[in-house]
């Protein structure tokens, strides 16, 4: 239905601070774009200037190839879910999802019709003569995806819609967004700071830090190519293992003065990555020519179930490795961990990575 | 209050209904001392229960002896004390609750400028700009009229105050999702802030109501005309200097007339008034 486009937006508060520094995205039609990152980096801000809800101090944003810098929200032609809801208390669901349709003066058969069919979609038919405060938590999250969706706009935008929930309702919920978003066919903006959310709901990730874009993709191009250290850290749970380079003549040396035993893709790195799910563990003491070999010790293990991580010290740092299954190892062994050489990431003195 | 002692519950009690017969007794004594004679009253001590006189005073307050009063009925003293105190009321709410709109909602230069002058009317108590205020009023030729008795006591910052404080606790993102939605600044005011603000507007119009209702200084001032005196007004003018001239006992109908309306209001907007001290529906 619309594409959005934001060619280097910039968002500067009166009072000097610079929350978004200059941001370009481009977003297909139909497509669900997630922008993650830190609080304070700027993601909401730019959610909000999509919106019209903040004035845009440089750049251009761009709804089905128009710019809309100048116009207001209503115009826009945006639906927005808020992270509380903001539904409004003393109406009742039908009339929270059909007040935007009657404030454009659509027809009232026609707003019946459609609140109703879009109350059927989300299973709130029966809800609809309640007030938003006897709604329990999910269900006031469907009225305000409902209040978007009935109205039918070219974008949705999503700002932290399911941290209020609990974590059992949130994975409900999320997969409940992503087929809504698929099946409706709207191009859709969501802003979260949990990477499980970005990972599983992005056609296109977004990862931002300090007002500025970080690295967009696929969500799985950019687990497995992380374009530097922050988004090797921030995408991924446990975050990305990272170790400190030296470089010498012989190759990269480790912080606690081990040889790597062969060389970096570029004299540049000076910090090594692998994932916990990149490495295994041994007790054996067998050469493992091409693998990345640390001497370890145990500090603590958890068990998960059908994974377990295990934090070790292990070359001056400390770094986190997944078995699956149980554990073997118990708090205080010495083993080694084997990193698969082909999995490992380096990244330079930016924090970029390096290939 | 879970195991209180009998004795501690004996002595909460004790406390309360002493309180309340603090409070009650007066207002008792002057329903008493309505249903008697004018000798009986006069005559020491008053007694402690009411006289067979109820039907004739009130009658011959509402209906007769209208010399009295100046030559104003009781009826017509009722009519401009409530047409005052509703004003007063109706005229408080409308301005305050838009001038504290403007104020929390929209940013316009000079905004705190302009908070400020209202807050700091708040120090001005009437009787320190009462002189100016009859003044224009004079000038205006609002003397013996509803519009001179309403609306200088229309302004004040006390409600606007209490309305910003209720808008500043609405949650920003209600205002952006009315905006997203496509509701002007008229219809987000309409359809959703007053609807929200309404307990507050019943608790301030119980408040304000009976703050008009008592007003006693403002129209002892504005008013020269018997025509427009209040209740409050008649009533002090009923009682006469020499003690043996005043109708204590027609004084003293009047008095429980003056009660009745306050307590209506009080009595039917009490769910209203105590839900909007008490919860803020959000």
């Amino acid at each position: 239905m619309a594409t959005v486009d934001l060619k280097d937006v910039k968002k500067v508060y009166p009072s000097g601070v610079e929350a978004v520094k200059g941001v370009s995205i481009a977003i297909p039609d139909k497509e669900l774009c997630v922008l993650v990152g830190p609080s304070g980096c700027g993601k909401s801000t730019l959610l909000r200037m999509i919106a019209g809800l903040e004035t845009i101090s440089a750049g251009t944003v761009a709804i089905d190839g128009k710019v809309v810098n100048a116009i207001g929200p209503t115009e826009r032609d945006i639906a927005m879910v808020f992270q509380n809801y903001a539904l409004y208390p003393h109406m009742k669901v039908y009339d929270n999802m059909a007040y935007g349709l009657r404030n454009r003066g659509t027809p009232k058969d026609e707003i019946d019709s459609r609140v109703r069919s879009t109350a059927k979609v989300l299973e709130l038919s029966a809800l609809l003569d309640r007030r938003p405060r006897e709604l329990s938590g999910g269900q006031r999250q469907r009225v305000a995806m409902g209040r978007a969706i009935v109205r039918n706009p070219k974008v949705f935008l999503f700002d932290e819609p399911l941290s209020n929930l609990d974590a059992k309702l949130r994975g409900q919920m999320r997969v409940e967004i992503k087929n809504l978003q698929r099946t409706l066919g709207v191009t859709s903006v969501y802003v979260t700071h949990d990477q499980l959310e970005a990972m599983t709901l992005a056609d296109i990730l977004v990862v931002m830090n300090a007002g500025l874009v970080e690295q967009t993709g696929a969500p799985l191009d950019i687990y497995e190519k992380p374009a530097s250290i922050f988004v090797a850290s921030f995408i991924g749970a446990p975050p990305m293992n990272l170790l400190a380079l030296t470089g010498s003549s012989s190759g990269p040396i480790l912080a606690d003065g081990t040889a790597i035993g062969f060389a970096a893709p570029g004299t540049q790195a000076v910090t090594l990555g692998f994932r916990p799910e990149d490495a295994d563990v041994t007790f054996n003491a067998e050469a493992l020519p091409g693998a990345l070999v640390l001497p370890a010790a145990v500090e603590a293990v958890e068990p998960v179930g059908a994974e377990s991580f295990l934090h070790c010290a292990a070359a001056g740092s400390r770094i986190i490795v997944r078995v699956s299954g149980r554990a073997t190892a118990k708090p205080g062994d010495q083993l080694r961990v084997v990193g698969k050489a082909e999995k490992l990431h380096w990244f330079d003195q930016a924090g970029k990575r390096v290939d | 209050m879970i195991g209180q002692s009998p004795l501690r519950t004996f002595i909460a009690h004790a406390v309360l209904i002493l309180g309340i017969l603090i409070v009650a007794f007066p207002i008792y004594y002057t329903f008493v001392a309505s249903t008697h004679t004018l000798q009986t009253i006069l005559r020491p001590p008053l007694p402690l229960l009411p006289g067979g006189q109820l039907w004739n005073n009130y009658s011959e307050a509402l209906f007769g002896g209208i010399g009295r009063i100046g030559g104003v009925s009781v009826g017509q003293l009722l009519l401009n004390t409530t047409i005052m105190a509703l004003g007063v009321a109706v005229g408080k709410i409308c301005i305050s609750i838009l001038s504290a709109y403007a104020i929390v909602f929209f940013r316009f230069p000079l905004r705190m400028t302009f908070f400020w002058l209202i807050f700091i009317t708040l120090m001005l108590p009437v009787e320190v700009r009462i002189l100016p205020t009859y003044k224009v009023m004079v000038d205006l030729g609002m003397i013996d009229t509803y519009a001179g008795l309403i609306i200088p006591l229309i302004a004040s910052a006390t409600a606007t105050l209490l309305f910003r404080q209720f808008f500043m606790t609405i949650p920003g993102e209600l205002v952006e999702a009315a905006r997203v939605d496509g509701a002007g600044p008229w219809r987000f005011f309409f359809d959703i802030l007053l609807p929200l603000s309404r307990t507050n507007i019943a608790a301030l119009f119980v408040i304000l109501f009976i703050y008009g209702w008592t007003q006693y200084l403002w129209p002892l001032l504005v008013t020269n005309s018997n025509d427009m005196n209040t209740i409050v007004i008649a009533l002090r003018k009923m009682v006469s200097f020499a003690d043996a001239d005043t109708e204590w006992h027609l004084v003293m109908v009047t008095a429980m007339l003056a009660i009745v309306p306050p307590i209506l209001v009080v009595v039917l907007m009490q769910r209203w008034f105590v839900r909007g001290l008490v919860e803020s529906e959000k």
